[in-house]
Order: structure tokens, then C-alpha cells, then sequence
């Protein structure tokens, strides 16, 4: 368990269905849910560049701190990223959301800075225009997925039991199951948490970070691996700005120390203020996403087209 | 407060090591930490502990060398270190900064019997 929150991984569920974790008699460590149907299965899915190196190293102490000399001890070298194995799973994530021209986004805050209102009021304002499917991550219940769902776009609910963000693995799932149609939006609504999401790839497109002026101004200070990570801060709730003590710039002079690159958006997810620029934002995101699928699908008809007619040629010189 | 799920996937890599290299226990296990990672190597080492246990790795030691952190300085064009994300650089006192170096969390190596 975490010394901080308690965190583990083996209470995840996704919509009810427990996502376990088994211990093999070999010491290898499983963890899957009971739907066999998943063509993940139990395999290991590790990055490309996993197991490249394990050639023996005997007699060899690293860094000169300790020579195995008379034992049997012997160094093997591992060389492997710690995240290795997720990083794959976002990376067959991302591909198939390229391959559906579909607009994933990782949205990530504190607790109660107002991600699921602002994902309610972005559904009903793009609702005819865009398809948005939603995978809300909450520790327990599904209260956010409901009030998604009351708004009629598709939502699945990720519970993570004791852990404290989403992973690869839990998005490859829920996306399929939530099957999301070409050219669509997916809003992934991390858990509340300004720590653990940001070190965690899910194969999106952007992360969003929500800050509201209810919160500091110096969070992207005191959490700065989020800021670095974000493409945008979404700074909520700015119709409370007369009654509470937040500077504005400041904030924005602070998120630009830990990211010179974010871009910033002032909205009230309530009032509407600053919210067409967000739209504006994930319309352009989606055309994008949407125009690159269709130059794949273009080439591999083109790429198909040329095939055929050398096959052709090639069978008008049989006998 | 992460530092439990990579726990686990050390663990994960360090087994599936000392598995194909037929190691009948683990003694130490070396990882490669950044300054600018977003890893307290005091709850990984908590966590570490923890998910040991009950495998061939269960008495093995945890080694974490720490790498400094780098950018590349946009205004002086060179690279610099950076010991916090969300310092300016040393020398311009600019935040236009580039982190180069300082966020990797590998595994390097295991020692094994």
C-alpha cells in the first residue's frame, strides 16, 4: 500500500467487473479481469525495447560498489523504463485511435474543480455536431457516469478501488467495450488527483488540466509534473473570481515557468464564459484527428489501387 | 502517492528477469531515478517492500541512483541543470526551458544468485 493514501491496484473495477491480480506460482504477476472475451488476455505486452538486453554480466559490479567475488551472485542487466509495459499499452491505444480518426482527451485535476459539469456542458453544446463518449475514473461509485449518461452521450465508469489514477490497460478496456465510432470524441475523466495521473500515458491526444480559481494560484508550482505534462489549463469557475482572492496572471505566470508551451482558457463551466473557445479547441482537435484518418484511408485505397492493377497486369501476361 | 504501481512493475520486470536467467533468488535490485521524475524514492522504497514479499525477490536490497536533472535553455541556447521543474534557468534566470535530462525511472539491473 501507498504511505500517503493507501493506494494499491488490486481493487479495480471497471462498470462491476473486477479487474484482479494473481500471483503465479513463478512469480510473474497477473493482473486481468474476469471477462475472457478480452483479447488482451493474460499476455505480457511489453515495449519494443524490453528484454533487449539481458546479456549476463558476470563478475561485473555496477558502479564499482560491489564485486560478487566469491558467491554465485551475478549482475543481469534489465535496462527497462519502470513504465515500459504501460507506455506499450497507450502506445496500441493511441494507434487505435488514429485508425478511427478518434480525438481522445485526458482530462486531470484536483477533486472539485469541476471536470464531469464542464464534460456535461461540453456534450449538451456539441451534442448534434460531434460524438462524445466519456470514461469517467473515480475511486468508488458511478455518479459521474450517470450524470453523463442523463445527458445521452455513451459513459463508462472505471472505479480503481484503492488507486489513485487510470492507467493504459484500464482505457484499452473501457474503450472496448464503449466501441467509440469513427471521427468521435473520448473525454477520459481521470481521477481527482494532481499527482499520480501525470506520470501515466493513456494514448491520448492532449492531457487537459483543470485548475479553478476556488483552488490556489500557485498549484501549478506545487504540482508541476501535471502542468509540464498538459497542453492546456482550463481555468474554472472564473465567474467566482469577485469573491475570492485569485490572481489571475499570476497563476498563468506560474503555469508558464513549469510549461512555456500551455495554453491557457478562461471558462465558467456554469455561466458559459470562455467556454466557445474550448469548443473550438476540441473542434479543431477532432478535425484534426478526423483529416488524418482520412489521408491514411485515402493512401491505403491508393496504395490498393496500384496493387490491383499490377496484379492485373501481371495476369494478362499468363498464358 | 503512484510509488505502488511502479512497485509493482518493477517487481513484474525484476521476476520475469530472474525467471529467464533462471536466478534461484534476487539479492539487489538496481534503478535509475530522475530529480525531475515524479518519484519519492522514500515511497517507492516503502512500496518495494511490500510487493517482495512471497517472491524470488523477497530479500533482495533496492538500489536507486538518482540523475540530475538538464534542460535546454532557449534564451542562453545550451543546456543547463535544473534541480526543480518550475526553476528558472541558473545563468538567465529565463523559464523558457526545455527538461532534457533528470525525468527517466528505469530499472537497471538485478544482481541474482
Amino acid at each position: 500500500m501507498c504511505t500517503t493514501c493507501g493506494c494499491g491496484q488490486s481493487d479495480t473495477r471497471i462498470e462491476g467487473v473486477h479487474v484482479h491480480e494473481h500471483v503465479h506460482a513463478d512469480g510473474t504477476v497477473h493482473r486481468h479481469s474476469h471477462d475472457h472475451a478480452d483479447p488482451h488476455g493474460h499476455g505480457h505486452d511489453h515495449g519494443h525495447h524490453d528484454h533487449g538486453h539481458e546479456d549476463l554480466h558476470y563478475g561485473r559490479g555496477p558502479a564499482g560498489a560491489h564485486a560478487p567475488g566469491m558467491s554465485q551472485a551475478r549482475m543481469v542487466q534489465i535496462e527497462q523504463d519502470i513504465l515500459g509495459k504501460n507506455d506499450a499499452l497507450a502506445a496500441a491505444n493511441r494507434k487505435r485511435f488514429a485508425a478511427l480518426g478518434i480525438f481522445a482527451v485526458n482530462l486531470v485535476s484536483s477533486p472539485g474543480s469541476g471536470k464531469t459539469t464542464l464534460l456535461v456542458r461540453t456534450i449538451e453544446a456539441l451534442k448534434g455536431r460531434r460524438d462524445i463518449v466519456v470514461i469517467e475514473g473515480d475511486q468508488e461509485s458511478s455518479f459521474d457516469a450517470d450524470r453523463i449518461r442523463a445527458t445521452g452521450a455513451p459513459a463508462l465508469q472505471i472505479n480503481t478501488g484503492k488507486g489513485c489514477h487510470l492507467d493504459a490497460e484500464m482505457v484499452g478496456k473501457a474503450v472496448e467495450r464503449l466501441a467509440p465510432p469513427a471521427g468521435s470524441v473520448l473525454m477520459i475523466e481521470n481521477v481527482g488527483n494532481l499527482v499520480c495521473p501525470a506520470g501515466f500515458d493513456l494514448g491520448e491526444a492532449h492531457k487537459v488540466v483543470v485548475l479553478s480559481v476556488t483552488e490556489g494560484e500557485d498549484k501549478p508550482l506545487k504540482y508541476p509534473d501535471m502542468f509540464r505534462r498538459s497542453s492546456v489549463m482550463l481555468l474554472n469557475k472564473v465567474d467566482l473570481l469577485p469573491y475570492v482572492e485569485f490572481d489571475v496572471a499570476q497563476c498563468i505566470e506560474y503555469a508558464r515557468r513549469v510549461n512555456p508551451d500551455i495554453r491557457v482558457i478562461e471558462v465558467s463551466a456554469t455561466k458559459g464564459q470562455g467556454m466557445s473557445e474550448w469548443f473550438g479547441w476540441i473542434e479543431y482537435g477532432a478535425q484534426t484527428a478526423a483529416a488524418a484518418r482520412g489521408e491514411s484511408v485515402d493512401a491505403m485505397k491508393a496504395r490498393l489501387a496500384e496493387l490491383e492493377s499490377q496484379v492485373a497486369a501481371l495476369k494478362s501476361m499468363l498464358p | 502517492m503512484h510509488e505502488m504501481a511502479l512497485a509493482e512493475s518493477v517487481i513484474q520486470i525484476v521476476e520475469e528477469t530472474a525467471r529467464k536467467s533462471a536466478a534461484a533468488a534476487v539479492r539487489a535490485v538496481w534503478l535509475e531515478i530522475g530529480r525531475l521524475s515524479h518519484v519519492e524514492p522514500e515511497a517507492l522504497r516503502f512500496a518495494f517492500d511490500v510487493v517482495k514479499r512471497n517472491g524470488p525477490a523477497h530479500g533482495a536490497r533496492l538500489e536507486i541512483v538518482a540523475t540530475e536533472g538538464a534542460a535546454w535553455c532557449m534564451k542562453c541556447s545550451r543546456t543547463v541543470t535544473l534541480a526543480r521543474l518550475g526553476d528558472a534557468c541558473p545563468h538567465c534566470g529565463s523559464y523558457q526551458l526545455q527538461v532534457t535530462a533528470g525525468d527517466e525511472m528505469r530499472v537497471k539491473e538485478i544482481e541474482v544468485d
